[in-house]
């Protein structure tokens, strides 16, 4: 079948498609390159411009990869239990077990799949060594991996067009038939995946479920999930999933950009750390546990506090214990001085001095739990607890910073999309988009990657086998 | 140098810190990683020590239009040809680096050429064997002796000025074998898991740089080697050219000049199907006049061996005697001063990665 598409202002002739990605991230590429592999006719719609294709993925590191011996860059193990109870506890077991340990088994092997089809991993890069057992990183990271693939997807025979930004699914009588783009054009096809991530970079969307409180946020990844896909689907009658607060956001510093920021305007300095909010009190328990299994909470802890804003200050003895951001901090010779610069209340040197005095005597030991906790003071803190005595003294400005929200649509295992308890006859999801059905709340660093690459795939087999 | 470039490269390079995605393509990231702060001396080092393979490029997330403006192999391009501007001796002639490279050495060979026709003119034609026909050993030795040597002295001086400003130190003989290990193997073109890098086609990766490059060291080093070797021949076994085939001359100076010619010729395809945006645009005519130099010093070498006995060979060995002349005249001031600079920053960094 033949029929005439307008393409940026331009008529020209095209083809019919067999299937129809929305997204143009790794759950896009994954889908698309399972089933062109089957033959079937394949075009990717990528909203953004090539120089900043492939979504969220563009910004990531690693996978988290279930493995029951050394695997690749992998060491040890990581059975599929671990792995689960490692979800249950960042998730509070909010939870769907199902489709978790799904996602965990097949994590295994995707691994090997990646690297057939062209993604290269390293060993965790220096400065996240307690990862290397459980996070696969990829060589160049998360952009590496998506010029890999769509290298593949298009050797494949997949056609890409970027700025393509869908705006509405076409259904009829419970089954897809087309999609329209912005610039009006239409684009049949004969069945759909819909990889096009969450709303987090709609503002007035996230301000309608955090209130005004949400247009402080940063937006850690891209411009281009603004959900309108999403909320398209969800206003023609699909299954939606997950509460719209939830998202996996952190703690990152105040002076990133508003999108795009990424990897480098995160802190690891918390656990290190006295925290204040911009009346000069502490909020929360800074040395609660390791950083790579608290920091995905400080985004929500830092959003809950007046303006959103939070100050990170450390003295100069743990300057060189976490990596360096791309900000430098700002820096003076007393307390009372560096209270000046950021501004902060008086109230902040009574808990600065209150602090102090609720250090105790102990070994202090950066890498693990070593119980250096504070005496007398509210909230504790229960491990690393020094006094902030020698200085210069140092400070960060911390917002948080979102990178996913978790409202999406409800899918099976299959990773079809789900319409009144039934599911919708060609139309499937994977990646951020339906990452809600598993992750209610909580983050487990690496997991989204996960939950991309096994739906991903699910979805492009699923409906290669539809059309075929 | 440019205190704005110096600086431009500071910011990107603390960037790059806080990111460390691209450790594994390199040596450049894995020597950013061992530091925190970064003088002067630190930049023109990790300049140096950057190959161009632009693996971390295309993998960043911080590329234009991101305001981050992340363009690594470009912004250390430009510290890196600073950096020979700056320790050039004598300095007035650090200019050269980035006028019309290609026009500049078109000119000097026809210069050189019509010298070389001068001198042979002056003196008796006739009076020996093979070249020494037209051009007698004595005229050859006394133009060429000094041309090979000062250039080569004032790239010392150079080098010997990276040396301090780098704060490279004693030299220990592991660092020194490690260097040329992976010199010899282009480590740093490897991607670090042998799938080349992106130069000539996007992110695609291929080795393609990597071999010709490697065609055009070795084969440079065996045409020197072929040279050498005539000279001990000359002066130690009292054996004259013209030298048959089976001689340590032409058994080096044939496959060396092939390998020249053939790598030289792959390198000029692969520059221009190359992104320039990823490069120093100032230095773009004088590196490629430098690769098409080399290009005509082999070929013409072997056109040379190949019209034994024609009417073509005093044209040819002028040709062929102006292209080398040029090629060792421009040396301190010309791309091929990369290679010196080169081994001195992996030899440092062999040396600080320990």
């Amino acid at each position: 079948m033949v029929n005439l598409v307008k393409n940026r202002g331009n008529c020209q002739m095209t083809t019919s498609y067999d299937i129809i990605v929305v997204g143009g991230g790794n759950a896009a590429l994954c889908a698309a390159i399972e089933a062109a592999e089957t033959g079937a006719r394949v075009l990717i719609l990528e909203a953004a411009p090539k120089s900043y294709r492939g979504g969220n993925s563009r910004h990531t590191r690693n996978f988290r990869c279930m493995h029951d011996g050394p695997l690749s860059v992998l060491i040890d193990s990581y059975g599929e239990d671990e792995y689960f109870d490692d979800l249950l506890r960042v998730t509070k077991e909010n939870t769907d077990e199902k489709l978790a340990r799904m996602v965990i088994r097949n994590s295994q092997e995707c691994q090997p799949w990646m690297e057939a089809h062209g993604v290269r991993f390293q060993p965790s890069l220096s400065g996240t060594l307690s990862l290397g057992r459980t996070n696969a990183f990829f060589l160049g990271g998360g952009k590496a991996l998506v010029n890999a693939y769509y290298r593949t997807a298009q050797a494949l025979g997949v056609e890409v067009h970027y700025e393509a930004e869908v705006v509405h699914v076409g259904m009829s009588a419970g089954a897809f038939t087309h999609v329209e783009l912005k610039d009006g054009s239409k684009i049949e096809g004969r069945a759909l995946v819909i990889a096009s991530g969450g709303f987090q970079a709609d503002l007035d969307w996230l301000a309608d479920a955090w209130g005004p409180a949400a247009r402080n946020f940063l937006i850690r990844g891209t411009p281009f999930n603004r959900g309108v896909v999403l909320r398209d689907m969800l206003d023609q009658g699909a299954g939606g999933v997950g509460d719209p607060t939830q998202c996996h956001a952190v703690a990152i510093d105040g002076r990133a950009p508003k999108f795009d920021g990424g990897i480098v305007t995160r802190l690891d300095c918390v656990p290190f750390s006295v925290v204040l909010n911009k009346h000069g009190q502490r909020f929360y328990d800074e040395g609660e546990d390791v950083w790579p299994k608290r920091y995905a909470i400080w985004g929500r802890l830092v959003a809950a506090q007046p303006d959103q804003v939070a100050y990170s200050i450390i003295d100069s003895r743990s300057r060189d214990l976490f990596m360096p951001s791309v900000f430098p901090p700002i820096k003076a010779d007393t307390l009372d001085e560096l209270r000046i610069k950021l501004d902060l209340p008086i109230a902040a040197m009574q808990t600065f001095d209150s602090f102090n005095a609720a250090c105790g005597e102990g070994a202090f030991s950066p890498q693990e739990l070593d119980g250096l906790a504070t005496d007398g003071v509210t909230p504790a803190k229960t491990n690393w607890a020094r006094p902030l005595s020698e200085p210069p003294f140092y400070a960060y400005e911390l917002r948080p910073g979102v990178t996913f929200t978790y409202l999406g649509l409800q899918v099976d295992e299959t990773a079809r999309v789900q319409a009144g308890g039934t599911p919708l006859a060609n139309v499937w999801a994977a990646g951020e988009i339906m990452a809600g059905s598993i992750l209610g709340e909580g983050y487990l660093a690496g997991f989204g990657m996960t939950i991309g690459t096994v739906f991903g795939r699910i979805a492009g087999k699923e409906a290669a086998s539809y059309v075929n | 140098m440019s205190t704005e470039t110096l600086q431009n490269a500071r910011r990107q390079i603390e960037i790059c810190n806080a990111c460390r995605y691209c450790e594994g393509y390199c040596s450049v990231f894995p020597a950013i990683t061992r530091q925190t702060a970064f003088a002067d001396g630190d930049i023109t080092q990790l300049a140096n020590l950057c190959h161009n393979c632009r693996g971390c490029y295309y993998a960043c997330q911080y590329t234009e239009p991101h305001e981050f403006a992340i363009n690594l192999p470009q912004i250390l391009a430009e510290v890196r040809t600073d950096s020979w501007k700056e320790f050039a001796w004598p300095r007035g002639f650090a200019r050269a680096y980035d006028r019309h490279g290609v026009a500049i050495a078109g000119l000097l060979i026809l210069c050189v050429m019509a010298l070389i026709f001068l001198a042979g003119s002056l003196q008796n034609v006739g009076s020996g064997a093979g070249f020494y026909a037209y051009m007698s050993h004595v005229v050859m030795v006394a133009i060429f002796a000094p041309a090979f040597v000062l250039p080569l002295f004032t790239a010392g001086i150079s080098i010997r000025r990276y040396w301090t400003h780098v704060g490279g130190g004693r030299i220990a003989l592991k660092d020194l074998r490690k260097a040329l290990q992976d010199v010899a193997t282009m480590r740093d073109l490897s991607g670090g898991q042998e799938q080349g890098c992106n130069f000539e086609d996007e992110d695609r990766f291929s080795n393609a740089r990597r071999v010709a490059h490697q065609f055009v060291l070795w084969g440079f080093l065996l045409c020197f080697a072929a040279t050498s070797s005539g000279t001990l021949l000359h002066y130690v076994f009292d054996l004259h050219a013209p030298y048959g085939f089976f001689s340590l001359p032409k058994l080096l100076g044939v496959p060396g000049g092939l390998m020249l010619s053939a790598g030289t010729a792959w390198m000029i395809r692969l520059k221009l199907s190359a992104d320039g945006a990823l490069a120093d645009a100032r230095v773009r005519g004088g590196d490629m006049a430098f690769v098409v130099l080399l290009f005509a010093v082999s070929t013409s070498g072997l056109l040379l061996y190949a019209a034994t006995g024609t009417a073509l060979v005093p044209l040819l060995l002028t040709f062929h005697l102006a292209t080398v002349l040029t090629l060792f005249l421009t040396l301190p001031y010309s791309k091929f001063v990369h290679g010196f600079y080169r081994l001195a920053a992996m030899i440092k960094n062999a040396k600080a990665a320990k």
